[in-house]
């Protein structure tokens, strides 16, 4: 197993986020977190990050335990070296170029050397169809082509996994073809991927698990084709068919 | 206007055009220096949210912006030496007017890095990168560009605020002014002339501004 996550736990305030969340990913999985607004996915997401501070919880991450509530600034850098995270409102760096948000990391995270950095940065926007644009800035890129660019600046840094936060949400509809096409085909490749989103197609075709959760608790968990074709629970029915009669 | 006006100010042109030139503009130089690299800390500070520091630089804030600057210039420069700390009335006007423009400028620095988005930080975090080399790529350059504007404002203010200098014996340009005319008695015309003098120091710091702004202009909008 890659990572092991157990019990989760979060609230703001009296709030309750998250409830006591766990989920098993191996290696190369694509697990598509799903789930109505407000039922925690963003949180917990964030959590693996240390965006936020869990109040509880922890996770074995290649067989080393992170304590979710508390760690130290080299733990969390250490994590953060493994894993990678893409926002669903892209936060490329807007005072640098294409080129130079993919970089960045590199020389001044990794501290990789100028050159070899730029050959990366190159050979993943490539991979994503940004190599053509290398001396933009992110306010001259429509919404599509600057969640390529973050995702070729998570791809650059060489992570075990990626994090996807609603990388589509964010997108006019006729651009968010172009982001799911390069997260299938980083999927493809066999990135391990944690994907919160509302795209069904997504969830159903390209992950291989599906996380369905609700009010700060997993309500089922399961292979994404049984999740799709046989839900065990109730409410997970209702929000499959919810999800498709809305787009009739 | 008569012969004898025209005459004086012609005379009196280079003398306070000179004191301009070499009093004015490099306690206006000094004073800003000081000024922006109290503000960054302070505004620093702030901003990472250093304990204890952060009350003492609120203090520092709350007590140079609620006290007029000319008392702050008597205090240091009239009431230190009673504790036995004597300094030269060049010094004195340069630190008080750079710690007193240092707490606005302060605020207008913490206003444009709380306005830059924290997710510019996570994403900063996310490929690996520690918080000083966040702040410096990234933070910063963002934070100066939205700030540049005010922080223009305040040279230009500093530049006229070093006159008050006059008030505690330094010869600078507004002080010579009051020199000449003690010979003279020609208020009208040499006060006008200087002014004239100021007027186009910060019509040229103007002129900076705009070309500044245009060069910061290179990556478009802050806001994606």
């Amino acid at each position: 197993m890659m990572l092991e996550i157990r019990d989760v736990r979060k609230s703001f305030d009296s709030q309750m986020v998250l409830d006591g969340i766990s989920l098993d990913v191996e290696k190369g999985d694509v697990v598509a977190i799903l789930g109505p607004s407000g039922s925690g996915k963003t949180t917990f997401l964030r959590c693996l990050n240390y965006l936020e501070t869990a109040d509880s919880g922890t996770m074995v991450f290649d067989g080393e335990t992170f304590d979710l509530h508390s760690a130290g600034k080299a733990e969390i850098a250490r994590l953060r070296r493994k894993t990678a995270f893409v926002f669903q409102n892209y936060n490329l760096f807007l005072n640098k170029t294409v080129l130079q948000n993919v970089t960045l990391g590199l020389t001044s995270g990794a501290g990789m050397e100028r050159k070899k950095a730029e050959e990366t940065a190159l050979k993943m926007l490539e991979r994503v169809g940004m190599a053509d644009k290398l001396k933009s800035y992110p306010s001259q890129l429509s919404g599509g082509q600057q969640q390529r660019v973050a995702i070729a600046r998570a791809m650059a840094t060489d992570p075990e996994i990626i994090y996807f936060d609603e990388p589509t949400s964010a997108l006019d509809p006729e651009l968010i073809g172009e982001v799911l096409s390069v997260m299938r085909d980083l999927a493809e490749a066999g990135m391990t991927m944690l994907v919160v989103t509302h795209e069904m197609d997504f969830a159903r075709n390209v992950s291989n698990k599906v996380m369905f959760m609700e009010g700060g608790k997993v309500v089922e968990a399961a292979p994404s084709k049984q999740f799709f074709e046989q839900p065990e629970e109730a409410r997970a029915r209702e929000f499959i068919r919810n999800i498709l009669e809305s787009r009739k | 206007m008569n012969e004898r006006l025209w005459n004086i100010l012609v005379d009196s042109f280079p003398k306070l055009l000179g004191y301009g030139i070499r009093v004015t503009v490099p306690l206006t130089i000094f004073s800003f220096a000081i000024a922006l690299t109290v503000a960054l800390a302070v505004a620093l500070i702030q901003y990472a949210n250093v304990k204890v520091l952060r009350q003492v630089c609120r203090f520092y804030i709350w007590i140079t912006r609620g006290t007029p600057l000319l008392v702050q210039l008597y205090i240091v420069f009239f009431g230190l030496p009673g504790i036995g700390i004597k300094l030269d009335a060049f010094v004195a006007a340069m630190l008080v007017i750079g710690f007193n423009e240092g707490a606005y400028m302060a605020e207008t620095i913490r206003g444009a890095m709380e306005s830059v988005s924290r997710g510019q930080l996570e994403a900063g975090y996310c490929v690996g990168m520690s918080f000083p080399k966040i702040m410096w790529h990234v933070v910063l350059p963002q934070t100066f560009r939205t700030a540049f504007p005010a922080l223009s404002n305040s040279m230009i203010s500093m530049l006229k605020e070093t006159s008050m200098a006059a008030t505690i014996s330094v010869m600078e340009m507004f002080r010579q002014a009051q020199v000449i005319n003690g010979r003279v008695y020609e208020s009208l015309g040499l006060y006008v002339e200087v002014a004239l003098i100021y007027l186009a120091f910060c019509t040229f710091l103007t002129w900076l501004q705009r070309k500044g702004e245009k060069r910061l202009a290179s990556y478009g909008g802050v806001r994606a």
